[in-house]
């Protein structure tokens, strides 16, 4: 029995590692100004996901042999401070991972699409001039994956949680050569930044009222979903509720949704898979994995129940007038979403829902990438389709349609204006604080001639460049 | 005379010297010499720091004055060799075609005075170090032709406020001290010297000048050691704490790059003397943590900044430039090191984040807010910098302007150690520790580098702030219900 234990730990660490080796091989040349070839990249990316993708299959299939539904890798103390007499000063960092219910599934669906998407992304960017940077973006969204979804305490996760986002927005900014995804890229960043910040501060109020960082220790030892948060109530609520905040920036909850059709920018194998499987689905998992929380308190589970009915019904509407496919199926996306939100919140009453958010999330996740990678060649078959028939095909009405005539202009304005959060956002956030801080740029540079005696503000030297030669066309990929 | 005897600390000062007051005209001979005289500083420099356990025999200036005035301690150690590596490293990032612009005499100089300052202990000597560390800046203004009356004002009440705090005793000492470090340091309202020196002097110059953090230096030698009272302490934290979010916020909204890398320094200088104000062994080692890490990856998103500059001259946030097809390598520089900057997983930021977060949390959670706030908000700061430049319609140059070997050697010496110890934090964090519990019993200057603590933190006589005996009481005994704890993240 221990020496199977001890060989499901070899190959939880084998499948931790893989995706950071897989990082080092493709990143390490690449900054040393020599990448490596399509093939090679291609090559690496095959094995490194295949020996983590098995190594998952071996902890699995050793979890089912020993019955042991908890396995934990610790890594040891990444940095460790100790004193000799006070207690109170002592500090570390365990790297610690988890094979339970939920992470298991969830890292193999990790590494078998990412394996699936990586290997038609070769053949999808051949000759692309961000082949070696969409490869190496893409080895680092595996890493935060894996290291997401197995974490075993709440500041591994946190690592994880940004590596995925730092991905995600490199590549909603992969077609750089336009100002658009640009725009997109940083839009997405913003919400990044806002949910890593409330899962940090969640983090940290977890360590300061459980005293520990630990999954195991904070929601309770038995394995998913049986565990038992620690906290009481009313800590639970306030910390729950700001992991349902971290949650929903992640998977573009209301009010963040807007986000999600803008990062359809990036390359559609990147889409495919982060926003149509895994990345859209991590802070579903977060919500997943803190069930003891929800479990503890009936108004955190309100909330959530609230949050997913009203992000599937807003998907449901806005994506009912969408015009490319790239966003249509990205709202389609949210309202799946919304609907496992609303399962999870329900697990407060009926627990084996969770396990029902649990299998729903897998099953749309494989669904929705295969809808994502299809959509270009099915553009092309209806365009043939329409070729050889000599008309257009038959168009169904949209569901707004059947709506009562006094809303439905409302409701068609509505969703078009994508529920109008963008600009809900931007008009009680992003434009006062803008304001603000100019304001007080403007004085901070006013108090600065002052300072100086008053003289007129140096002229900046700039040189600037000649006029840009025009981006190369179609390199924007439906 | 054995290899140890030799003194390698005097020496590491006294090679740029030499340089600094020598003349040469022909701008390229002056480089060929810059260079050479920086490294010698910089192997002395990192002789010294090996060597440091070594009593060896006393220097010449020891002789001279009856005293040791350059000692290394676990405080000073990695910082000397630190500071003479980012002097090294902007005189080997040099281009070409700055040659005649760059005063390679002053850059020595400063380089002597500032390996000078961290090896000093005795306030005294510090003092005289920190009043001299202003003329270099003050130089290179007068020699661009630009107003030097912003710089000149506070580093003139500087100087006023540290002889002041020298001169006096107790509290007002302490007050006195206290305005001479945020002043130095940048501190709201007194922070417009640092932008007015990023917008008017050269830009390798004024990065020399702040990203060592002499402020925080001044903070842990003169400051800390003089037993404030509780309210001193609480107010370089609070003046810390506004300047983070104020300075992260106008990063966020800047239109030119200097000032957006002006107030990026000053957010995170600021983030740095956070952790000092709270004066536990935990903030204090995520605070000198972050110092180190945060030094390193300034100096390198500088030196990119810098390396951009010089192709395209004084860069804009307005538009998108496009400029990741002219040079992809200085693209990933300066996210790179830009991310760094932030505590960004896998970098050297990242754990001393943590550490600073878990200590300051502890002790106040509406500061911890303040500073994972400050954090995320640089964060954006940085993605829109790197997005505004980089991406965009693409810019073909008719001429090849990707990196040159030398830029490329100097961003990655400095990436070896971002990812080295973002990786292998152990021993970095280790040794922080040790100079902070150096600090905070008393021992700075007399404990030698390396040397293990066999005592406990005990804090320092006098009235910081009030002790929580409750929650400590209680961290005990989560302790020892279920071992030591763990982190909490940062890093944003």
């Amino acid at each position: 029995m221990t020496d199977l234990a001890s060989v499901a730990g070899a190959c939880g660490t084998v499948a931790v590692v893989a995706p950071l080796l897989l990082v080092f091989v493709l990143g390490a040349p690449a900054l040393a100004g020599a990448p490596l070839g399509e093939r090679a990249t291609d090559r690496a990316c095959r094995a490194l996901i295949a020996v983590g993708l098995l190594s998952v299959v071996a902890v699995f299939v050793l979890m089912l042999t020993t019955g042991d539904r908890h396995v934990v890798v610790n890594l040891g103390n990444w940095v460790s401070i100790h004193h000799p007499t006070d207690e109170a000063a002592h500090y570390h960092f365990a790297v610690k991972f988890e094979f339970d219910r939920l992470s298991v599934p969830l890292a193999l669906l990790s590494f078998a699409l990412c394996g699936t998407i990586g290997a038609f992304a070769a053949r999808y960017l051949h000759r692309e001039p961000g082949y070696t940077r969409f490869f190496v973006l893409f080895a680092v969204f595996l890493t935060g994956m894996v290291t997401a979804s197995l974490a075993d305490t709440i500041e591994t996760l946190f690592a994880g949680w940004e590596l995925v986002g730092l991905s995600s927005v490199l590549l909603v900014a992969f077609f750089q050569e336009r100002a658009a995804p640009s725009r997109n890229g940083l839009r997405v960043w913003v919400v990044y930044r806002v949910s890593d910040a409330a899962l940090l501060v969640a983090a940290v109020a977890l360590h300061h009222t459980a005293g520990e960082g630990d999954f195991d220790r904070v929601l309770g030892s038995a394995p998913w979903p049986h565990g038992r948060a620690t906290l009481p109530e009313g800590q639970a609520l306030v910390i729950g509720l700001l992991l349902v905040l971290a949650a929903a920036g992640k998977s573009a909850l209301v009010p963040f949704s807007g986000w999600l059709p803008r990062a359809m920018e990036g390359p559609t194998p990147s889409s495919a898979v982060f926003y149509g499987a895994l990345s859209v689905h991590l802070g579903v998992f977060l919500l997943l994995r803190i069930s003891p929380l929800i479990a503890a308190s009936v108004v955190l589970a309100l909330v959530v129940i609230a949050l997913g009915l009203a992000t599937a019904v807003y998907a449901y509407l806005a994506g009912a007038v969408q015009t490319d496919i790239k966003s249509a199926l990205s709202f389609a996306s949210l309202a799946q979403v919304g609907i496992i939100v609303v399962e999870i919140g329900a697990g407060h009453w009926f627990p084996i829902l969770w396990y029902v958010a649990l299998t729903h999330l897998l099953g749309h996740a494989c669904l929705r990438v295969l809808q994502f990678v299809r959509a270009p060649s099915l553009l092309r078959d209806y365009r043939e389709l329409e070729n050889a028939i000599g008309e257009q095909l038959p168009r169904a009405v949209g569901p707004l349609a059947a709506a009562p005539r006094g809303v439905r202009g409302r409701l068609y304005r509505f969703a078009l204006e994508r529920g109008h959060l963008d600009a809900l956002l931007a008009c009680l956030f992003v434009r006062p604080f803008v304001g603000l801080f100019r304001w007080l740029d403007r004085l901070d540079r006013r108090w600065a001639a002052l300072l100086r005696g008053a003289e007129p503000e140096p002229k900046p030297e700039t040189v600037r460049p000649p006029a840009p030669v025009q981006p190369e066309p179609a390199e924007h990929r439906t | 005379m054995t290899f140890a005897s030799i003194p390698w600390l005097e020496l590491a000062v006294a090679a740029p010297l030499a340089g600094a007051v020598a003349r040469v005209r022909d701008p390229r001979a002056a480089a060929r010499w810059c260079l050479a005289l920086s490294g010698a500083g910089l192997v002395c420099a990192v002789i010294a720091c090996a060597t440091a356990d070594d009593p060896g025999t006393a220097g010449p200036l020891a002789r001279l004055f009856g005293r040791p005035v350059f000692v290394l301690d676990a405080l000073s150690a990695p910082l000397v060799p630190l500071v003479a590596l980012l002097h090294f490293l902007t005189a080997l990032a040099t281009g070409r075609t700055k040659l005649a612009r760059v005063s390679f005499a002053w850059l020595l100089a400063g380089q002597a005075v500032r390996v000078g300052t961290f090896a000093c202990a005795a306030p005294g000597d510090l003092a005289v170090f920190l009043l001299l560390g202003v003329v270099p800046p003050y130089f290179d203004l007068r020699r661009r032709g630009r107003a030097t009356r912003a710089y000149a004002v506070h580093m003139g009440v500087f100087a006023a406020l540290l002889l002041g705090g020298l001169g006096a005793s107790g509290t007002l000492a302490a007050a006195l001290l206290m305005g001479a470090v945020l002043v130095r340091s940048g501190t709201v309202p007194a922070h417009v010297w640092v932008t007015d020196l990023f917008e008017n002097g050269s830009f390798g110059a004024a990065l020399l000048a702040v990203t060592p953090l002499v402020g925080m230096y001044a903070a842990v030698r003169l400051v800390l050691p003089a037993a404030p009272p509780a309210w001193v302490l609480e107010g370089i934290g609070l003046a810390s704490l506004v300047t983070a979010l104020y300075a992260a916020g106008l990063a966020v909204v800047q239109t030119d790059a200097r000032r957006f890398f002006a107030y990026l320094f000053l957010g995170h200088a600021a983030l740095v003397l956070v952790g000092m104000e709270l004066h536990t062994a935990i903030s204090l080692t995520g605070a000198l943590a972050l110092w180190g890490s945060v030094a390193v990856s300034l100096a390198g998103f500088g030196l990119t900044l810098r390396a951009l500059e010089a192709r395209f001259g004084r860069l804009e946030l307005t538009e998108y430039r496009g400029l990741y097809a002219a040079s992809p390598a200085l693209a990933v520089c300066f996210l790179l090191t830009g991310l760094a900057c932030v505590g960004f997983p896998g970098t050297s930021g990242f754990v001393a984040t943590e550490l600073l977060v878990d200590g300051v949390v502890g002790a106040s959670p509406v500061v911890g807010f303040g500073v994972v706030l400050a954090g995320a908000l640089n964060g954006i700061a940085i993605m829109r910098a790197y997005l505004l430049q980089f991406t965009g319609a693409r810019y073909v140059p008719g001429v090849a302007l990707g990196m040159t070997s030398r830029e490329r050697a100097a961003v990655l010496a400095l990436a070896l150690p971002i990812f080295g110890v973002g990786l292998f934090p152990q021993p970095y964090i280790a040794s922080r520790h040790h100079a902070a519990k150096s600090v905070l019993t008393g021992r700075g200057p007399e404990t030698p580098a390396g040397t293990p603590d066999p005592v406990g933190i005990r804090p320092p006589q006098g009235s910081h702030r009030a002790p929580r005996p409750k929650r400590d009481r209680r961290r005990a005994e989560r302790h020892r219900r279920s071992g030591p704890s763990t982190s909490t993240p940062g890093g944003t």
